[in-house]
């Protein structure tokens, strides 16, 4: 590995809670006379907690971790703006941090004299910034505006003039921090290439972001932060897979613990609602989007126990697009029943009904159910968009009237790197053919 | 504490375009614009004026007349310190924003008001030299080169105040209610109303020396207004050290609390 460009080596960051601090202590402190002494914190919240790493010159790191990790402390920590509280941050070269866009902006002054101010502040020279200033202008696409006040800027226009000035500070060092939501795509494009020129040049790149799908793209390697702790280090594709498993186990956990507590609350719901005997299907029909979660029915048949399995028959909340999908229902008839349907239908969070079927009218005459039972309607390949989405699970009699009825009861995740939209996802692929050409995406 | 006074040279230029833009931003939007630099302080003066001219004539004794003259000279230098240490002991507040994000002096923010203020108190001299010569009321040119260095001497100690004071008020906000009352019980304390020459002040003589703006006052006021000798001069020494040692103090103290800005903003 080359000289490495930015270092951590045991860094330890503590906030200080300053908080709740009153003007008695102050008139304490300046009697007792050791005004310095009182200023300690009574609460401390570790942010970081002894992280080390190294990026080597010339490298792309990507931070990953969710909310509150300590992304953001650590890159302040590097930035210089906060000192560690133990541990030691190196830096070679200069630092520009896109951490706060045109943070030193100031609305009533034109656009142009923010640049300079701006520029300065990030520690360019007077000079340095007439040399640049048109390029600065026409990266931010504000040639015809750079002479009006910041304040009739639009958002978008402000963060990219901050990114820009941010940009041409010409660093060694660059740290990006969630920022390249800034502006359209054709803006964002322009600064994932004004970074490749920087990758080309050899500087040294820090990008913290939760767009897991850049760092595999544009990263040389990727750090995991979990809670102030690291989790890993090293190739983007192999740390981001290692993210990605641990927030799904998080989510099915979460999942898991949501169904757990909507069975107890609508069992306790049939508890009391058994006895008021049958619902009105039609009813139940006409209602049907704006049903809330609920159980209903009279109790012939009864559904015990609902599963989602995995292809290697795994019990899960989490799926992947085009993953195979077992809906499993546990059920149990008291006496013998021979008029029984089973139906399965799934909703998306908008409460539309993606899919439903039940074995009636897929042709399985009801014949007998004694006893326990079990049902599975096994999906070969569940070709769902990324989203949350909701079960609904029933047994009732070939004329609509419910035995067990549970309505949005279960709830599954379906997860895709591919960001497209709408419900379902139909098998294909892109042909081209003629004078079209396209390249890689970086 | 030496190395951080050493950068804060070489971040002169942002020192100085940080002024301007304090000046632009200030009236940009105002139909008089820059022209209420010179409004404000000519109401001011003008009220005053009919007060302790008409109204409460002073004792002759005093020499205060023309009266505008002597209440500018002590006016001006005063609206330059109370304005700089209001705005300034606010400023890390104000500017939090920056001091989380951007790497830079911190101390920055409050001497760039400091110095914007100053700018208004120079440009306040020139409405001065009108109503000297309108009064035909001419200060000793002999003496006008001292001139300067009492604006130094209260430069210096207003920086030093004003680190002082922007650093404590990040901790203890309550300083910026209790500087407007301070500063309105100090301006009454010190001689720039009325005169120092009055019996009745010479009675309180020794109270007053305590009074640090009652020194840069008296200076100013015999430099500009007093004919005679700049009697006041002996003290200048006393001054200059006292400015120099509030400095000082003030940015140890903002050196140890720095650290603690981006945090506590």
């Amino acid at each position: 590995m080359a000289t490495p460009a930015i270092s951590l080596t045991n860094v330890t960051k503590l906030y200080k809670r300053y908080g709740g601090r009153q003007f008695a202590t102050l008139k304490s402190a300046l009697l007792s006379g050791d005004l310095v002494k009182k200023l300690r914190p009574e609460e401390t919240f570790q942010a970081l907690k002894n992280v080390s790493f190294d990026v080597a010159k010339g490298q792309t790191m990507g931070v990953i971790g969710r909310n509150g990790s300590g992304k953001s402390t650590a890159l302040k920590l590097i930035a210089g703006i906060t000192k560690p509280t133990s541990g030691v941050v190196a830096v070679k070269g200069r630092i520009s941090a896109l951490i706060e866009l045109g943070a030193g902006f100031h609305p009533e002054i034109s656009g142009r004299e923010n640049v300079f101010i701006n520029g300065i502040m990030l520690g360019m020279t007077k000079r340095e910034i007439q040399q640049r200033f048109d390029e600065i202008v026409e990266f931010a696409e504000l040639t015809e505006f750079i002479d009006a006040p910041v304040k009739t800027y639009s958002s978008g226009m402000y963060m990219r003039l901050g990114f820009a000035v941010a940009i041409h500070v010409d660093p060694d060092v660059l740290l990006v921090d969630e920022v390249l939501a800034v502006g359209d795509e054709g803006f964002t494009h322009k600064c994932l290439d004004k970074f490749g020129e920087f990758k080309r040049r050899n500087k040294t790149i820090l990008l913290v972001t939760h767009s897991l799908g850049l760092v595999e793209r544009f990263c040389d390697e990727a750090v995991w932060l979990d809670h102030g702790d690291k989790r890993g280090q090293g190739d983007p594709t192999r740390v981001v897979g290692a993210y990605m498993t641990d927030v799904e186990r998080q989510e099915e956990q979460l999942l898991a613990a949501g169904d757990a507590k909507a069975k107890v609350d609508a069992g306790e719901s049939t508890a009391s609602a058994k006895p008021t005997g049958p619902v009105d299907a039609g009813e139940i029909a006409a209602d049907m989007s704006r049903a809330t979660e609920g159980r209903w029915g009279s109790g012939g048949v009864e559904i015990t126990q609902v599963t989602l399995q995995n292809d290697h028959g795994e019990t899960t909340h989490i799926f992947h697009t085009g993953e195979p999908v077992t809906v499993k229902l546990n059920v149990r008839a008291s006496k013998p029943v021979k008029d029984f349907v089973f139906g399965v239908a799934i909703f998306n969070a908008e409460g539309v009904c993606v899919y439903g079927t039940n074995t009636d009218i897929e042709d399985h005459q009801s014949d007998t159910l004694d006893g326990a039972a079990e049902i599975a309607l096994v999906i070969d390949a569940l070709d769902l968009v990324e989203g949350t989405y909701k079960l609904d699970v029933a047994a009732h009699k070939l004329d609509g009237a419910p035995y067990d009825y549970h309505r949005l009861l279960y709830t599954f995740r379906m997860k895709s790197r591919i960001k497209d939209v709408g419900i379902y996802r139909p098998k294909h692929s892109w042909k081209f053919d003629g004078g079209v050409k396209f390249r890689l995406k970086t | 504490m030496w190395h951080n006074l050493a950068t804060l040279l070489r971040y002169r230029g942002l020192i100085q375009s940080l002024v301007a833009r304090e000046l632009k931003a200030r009236y940009r939007g105002s139909v008089l614009g820059f022209f209420w630099s010179f409004v404000n302080p000519l109401l001011l003066i003008s009220i005053y004026s009919f007060v302790f001219a008409v109204i409460m004539p002073a004792d002759p004794k005093a020499q205060t007349s023309p009266v505008a003259v002597f209440m500018f000279s002590g006016l001006l230098p005063w609206t330059w310190f109370s304005a700089s240490l209001l705005e300034g002991s606010s400023a890390l507040i104000s500017g939090g924003n920056l001091i989380k994000k951007v790497l830079f002096p911190a101390e920055i923010l409050p001497i760039v008001t400091v110095l914007s203020n100053m700018v208004h108190f120079v440009l306040g001299l020139l409405i001065l030299a009108g109503f000297m010569v309108w009064n035909q009321h001419y200060p000793d040119w002999n003496e006008l080169g001292w001139f300067p260095v009492v604006v130094l001497i209260q430069l210096i100690f207003t920086v030093g105040l004003v680190l002082l004071l922007s650093a404590l008020t990040v901790h203890f906000r309550d300083l910026r209610d209790l500087l407007g009352n301070v500063l309105t019980f100090w301006f009454f304390a010190t001689p720039i109303i009325y005169s120092y020459k009055m019996d009745t002040v010479a009675g309180f003589i020794g109270y007053f020396r305590w009074n640090p703006f009652f020194h840069l006052a008296v200076s100013y006021q015999e430099i500009l207004f007093f004919t005679g000798e700049f009697g006041h001069l002996k003290w200048l020494p006393v001054m200059a050290a006292g400015s120099i040692l509030t400095f000082f103090a003030g940015y140890w103290l903002f050196d140890r609390l720095r650290d603690s800005f981006a945090e506590a903003v």
